[in-house]
């Protein structure tokens, strides 16, 4: 089951290239067929998933190098538990969305959706592996497409900012990889099933080392200040099915693996280093919430704003209790659709002006209805109105980290105060007021594929508003594990 | 009292290998369709490589020339990679080695000549005939770079005689100092001496060790004698680049394996030279990373990446005190990577050899938009350097992940972050030639189709399979790795 899910997308991507030439225009059809199938699998998977059973379900284990001599056991191992279960349908989601909002790409489509669906295979990988080397193997997978996305069918410096963003990853994994070397000697085992009941006392290196080496690739990802300079220029000039797939999930792979390797496996380290990850978590927030104030361009801001929101996630991480944790967990998956969502807007806005800079916009409302309902409905979101997605999970990290720290908790607290500034600033400037000369004759008919995905996000940003119950008890089963390590 | 018929039987691989350098020497002398040659080399390799095999299945140590040769796993591991390599340069030779005219014969020879040196230098146990192994490859090997006769050629040719005819001198330096140490020229009998009065004599080994360590850097193209490289794959013909690339290295580091760990694997000594080594092998990842970084040109970027990966190997043989009664993990760890590295440079340099034989440019900037236009060795080159850079699917990422655990497993810490950093640094270099093809457009149109050259073809493709294939499926190769190594038990 969870095998068919991690490979399914590829062999759509393979299905794309055997595309013929002259129907090129066609690969989109491939790659949403692709996705859904994936989409549907990961339904299937949350439907059929036992969120009263403890442990990690549907495991799936191979051998697959075995040299017992050098202490080198790998396995192929699959499974999940309620963390990455929601993490899973939130990617296979995203999929679906970054496809369609794709059907307007012309150039060269087939490696375009090969691209995208390698992708996405990477990323359920990472969501789903349970042996740490196979984690990293498709932690290293997104890289490559990750590349060609941004540098291809990016716009402005697009190279650079694609070369950027591998070299922040790679230097991180690298680190990562030889904490998980050090790790699996001391240990044993590269298995996470087995890693959580062992405690690791000892290591070749201190092991406040080890855990630093452990979290680098995580706080690259996540991203945390000061490494977060990759994102905003990736997010600037990738597409918008990548920003939404890298503001979406791929940041979430550093708060996964915050959460199931750094705090699961070295409880103690974590204790150690909860105040700095608090503190750290904090200035996230608030210094991206005062850059995201100073952005002209749309594209821009959302991005600084994930940084922001990002600081919740370690925030919450920091907090080691179960509340804590389980605000870190819902913010990743409630960040998910809303920026996922906002991410969709500002490409549809752009894809009708022809600009991103917020200046030159004006009074767009009169001219974008059902944008511009839809951009305000995600922005209240973001900026966490009570009712939707966001501010359950905000929430919750609030008082899982109170308890603990208090003062980067009020900081935190302070970034919803300035969340609130940013995004109704934005929508005041880019929406109302007078209607530029320029937009008199703009048409902007909506067409499905861009509807769809919006009404989708918006109505889960809604359903787990109101009724967060469901999600909780889910990624209750994941995350109580974890706090119970403590 | 020397059994001949058990010598030469035990030496079948190589006596394969010398008996086909032979009959293309006096067939060369026939007016025969050249191609035909290739052939005789091809069939040679395919008899040693199976010798080869069904002496590795039946696992007995034997000796030959009272026991100046042994032949076990680990001989014939390496004389398996060695035909495979030398197979797939003749492959990619038959097409280009058709500029040389009517020195195609002499070409065939020297590399097999060159093959059989290295497959020798895999399976001595004695000073003596260590060096004469070394001698009989270099010697090969001088001419090689040579054989295309024009300046630049020359003029590596040269350069390569000359550093390594300094670096033979100090490899000689270094075993005269062993032997006068131990009263020994064999490996075993070198251990001996030493766990016999090492308090006395340890200075001298002191110095054996690094005057041998220095000369065999240069097989290695290791930092001290790295020098040569770029300047030698950029003016030789590029299969022999190939050849020196893979094989030659290949041959330092099984000799280096036998030295050290045969004759100074005793824990007191080999404490001295750990840190040598690993030393070595972080100066030759920076440095060789550093100096890849603004090269223009791809056979000189593969010359100091070829330095940077003799410093990934390193770090295997470095790790020699990680394993336990079975096997040296270092050891098993420095084979896997040398195969792993044998067939992704194999075929990066004929990919190139195909790529820019059409192009008829070695600059990286004329690789742009070769993605479309060539479809196929753009892919089969982007794939071997991934593999390089050590990301998946390719069987590089295995032989990285494999060795730094060994150096973790020897607890070289400090060793394994200078690795993984570098790791980083050379992705830089590796990704910019595949942007390059991928992200660009080509400037200006080629006039006609080129025409096909099958046999190189094929290894591009056989390369470019085995990169992928390794890449989703190690473990054969780690294995073979691992029963090669267990003669040597940490």
């Amino acid at each position: 089951m969870l095998t068919f899910i991690v490979f399914s997308p590829l062999v759509g991507a393979l299905l794309c290239l055997l595309v013929p030439r002259r129907r090129e225009a066609d690969t989109r059809w491939v790659a949403l067929a692709g996705s859904l199938v994936t989409m549907g699998a990961s339904i299937a998977l949350l439907v059929l998933f036992d969120k009263d059973d403890g442990g990690f379900q549907f495991l799936e284990r191979a051998t697959w190098v075995n040299s017992e001599g050098a202490g080198f056991k790998l396995q192929y191992l699959l499974g999940i538990d309620g963390l990455s279960v929601a993490l899973v349908a939130l990617t296979a989601l995203l999929t679906v969305v970054s496809v369609l909002v794709s059907f307007g790409i012309t150039l060269r489509q087939r490696e375009y959706f090969f691209w995208l669906l390698v992708l996405e295979t990477g990323i359920l990988g990472v969501f789903t592996s349970l042996d740490l080397i196979l984690f990293f193997i498709f932690w290293e997978v997104e890289l490559v497409p990750m590349y060609m996305l941004i540098s291809i069918w990016g716009t402005g410096r697009r190279e650079y900012s694609a070369l950027k963003f591998v070299l922040y990853t790679i230097a991180g994994s690298s680190l990562m990889l030889a904490g998980f070397l050090i790790l699996g000697f001391e240990a044993g085992t590269f298995d996470m099933t087995e890693l959580r009941n062992i405690e690791i006392t000892d290591a070749i290196v201190p092991l406040n080392v080890l855990f630093a080496l452990l979290i680098a690739a995580f706080v690259v990802k996540l991203p945390v200040f000061p490494l977060h300079t990759w994102l905003p220029d990736a997010h600037t000039d990738a597409p918008t099915a990548v920003s939404v797939m890298l503001a979406g999930v791929l940041l979430k792979m550093g708060g996964y693996g915050i959460l199931r390797i750094c705090i699961t496996i070295m409880p103690a380290q974590a204790d150690d280093w909860a105040l700095g990850l608090a503190v750290f978590g904090a200035i996230n927030v608030i210094y991206g919430a005062i850059l995201t104030l100073r952005q002209v361009d749309l594209k821009r801001l959302i991005a600084y704003s994930s940084v922001s929101h990002m600081g919740y996630v370690l925030i919450g991480a920091a907090a080691l209790g179960e509340v804590g944790l389980m605000g870190a967990s819902l913010q990743m998956v409630t960040h998910g659709l809303i920026t996922g969502l906002l991410f969709v807007m500002v490409g549809l806005v752009y894809d009708r002006t022809h600009t991103r800079q917020i200046p030159e916009m004006s009074g767009l409302a009169v001219r974008m209805p059902f944008l511009a309902t839809a951009m305000v409905f995600a922005g209240l979101a973001s900026l966490g109105l009570p009712g939707l997605a966001g501010f359950v999970a905000e929430f919750t990290v609030f008082i899982g980290a109170f308890e603990r720290f208090e003062a980067p908790t009020l900081l935190g607290v302070v970034g919803v105060l300035l969340a609130a500034a940013y995004i109704l600033w934005m929508i005041q400037r880019v929406f109302f007021g007078p209607t530029s000369e320029k937009w008199a004759d703009l048409d902007a008919p909506v067409q499905w594929w861009e509807g769809a995905p919006v009404l989708v996000l918006g109505a889960l940003i809604l359903v787990l508003g109101v009724y967060p119950t469901w999600l909780i008890e889910v990624m209750e089963q994941g995350v109580v594990p974890i706090s119970e390590r403590f | 009292m020397i059994d001949w018929g058990e010598s030469v039987q035990r030496m079948g691989p190589i006596v394969a290998v010398l008996v086909t350098a032979a009959v293309i020497l006096i067939a060369d002398l026939f007016p025969l369709r050249k191609r035909w040659l290739s052939v005789v080399a091809l069939v040679g390799l395919a008899v040693s490589a199976g010798y080869a095999v069904w002496l590795l299945g039946d696992d007995e140590r034997g000796s030959a020339f009272a026991d100046t040769l042994v032949f076990d796993n680990f001989s014939a591991f390496f004389q398996i990679l060695f035909a495979g390599a030398t197979a797939a340069v003749v492959l990619a030779s038959i097409g280009y080695s058709e500029q040389f005219r009517i020195r195609q014969g002499e070409y065939l020879a020297l590399l097999l000549t060159g093959a059989a040196g290295m497959m020798l230098m895999a399976s001595t146990t004695d000073l003596l005939a260590i060096y004469v192994s070394l001698e009989l490859t270099s010697i090969s090997l001088y001419i090689l770079t040579a054989v295309a006769k024009n300046e630049r050629s020359m003029e590596a040719g040269l350069k390569y005689l000359l550093t390594g005819a300094i670096s033979s001198s100090v490899v000689l330096y270094g075993m005269a100092f062993l032997f006068g140490a131990t009263g020994s020229t064999s490996l075993d009998g070198i251990a001996a001496g030493i766990a016999e009065r090492y308090d006395e004599v340890e200075f001298a080994i002191i110095l054996g060790i690094v005057f041998l360590a220095g000369g065999f850097a240069f097989k290695l193209a290791a930092i001290p004698f790295q020098m040569w490289t770029p300047d030698v794959y950029e003016g030789s013909p590029t299969p022999v680049a190939a050849f020196l690339s893979v094989g030659s290295k290949a041959a330092g580091f099984a000799m280096l394996l036998r030295v050290f760990y045969t004759a100074l694997g005793d824990n007191e000594v080999s404490g001295d030279w750990q840190i040598l080594i690993g030393g070595v092998a972080a100066a030759s990842m920076i440095i060789g990373n550093l100096l890849a970084l603004p090269q223009t040109n791809l056979k000189r970027l593969l010359g100091y990446s070829s330095i940077a990966q003799a410093g990934n190997i390193l770090v295997g043989v470095a790790a020699i005190s990680a394993g336990n009664d079975e096997f040296s993990i270092g050891a098993a760890g420095t084979m896997f990577f040398l195969a792993s590295y044998a067939i992704t440079n194999l075929g990066a340099f004929v990919a190139i050899i195909l790529i820019s034989g059409r192009l008829g440019s070695y600059e990286i900037k004329d690789y742009a938009g070769l993605g479309r236009r060539w479809p196929l060795p753009a892919a089969a080159l982007a794939l071997c350097l991934i593999s390089l850079t050590g990301l998946p699917p390719a069987v590089g990422l295995w032989a990285k992940v494999y060795i730094f655990n060994a150096a973790a497993q020897a607890d070289l810490w400090w060793l394994v972050l200078i690795a993984v950093g570098n790791t980083a640094l050379a992705a830089f270099y590796y990704l910019r030639v595949v942007a390059q093809m991928y992200l660009r457009e080509p400037d200006g149109e080629l006039a006609e189709k080129p025409a096909v050259d099958v046999p190189l073809s094929l290894s591009v493709g056989l390369t470019a399979l085995g990169v992928v294939a390794f890449g989703v499926m190690p473990f054969p190769l780690i294995e073979a790795a691992e029963r090669a190594a267990e003669i040597f038990a940490a």
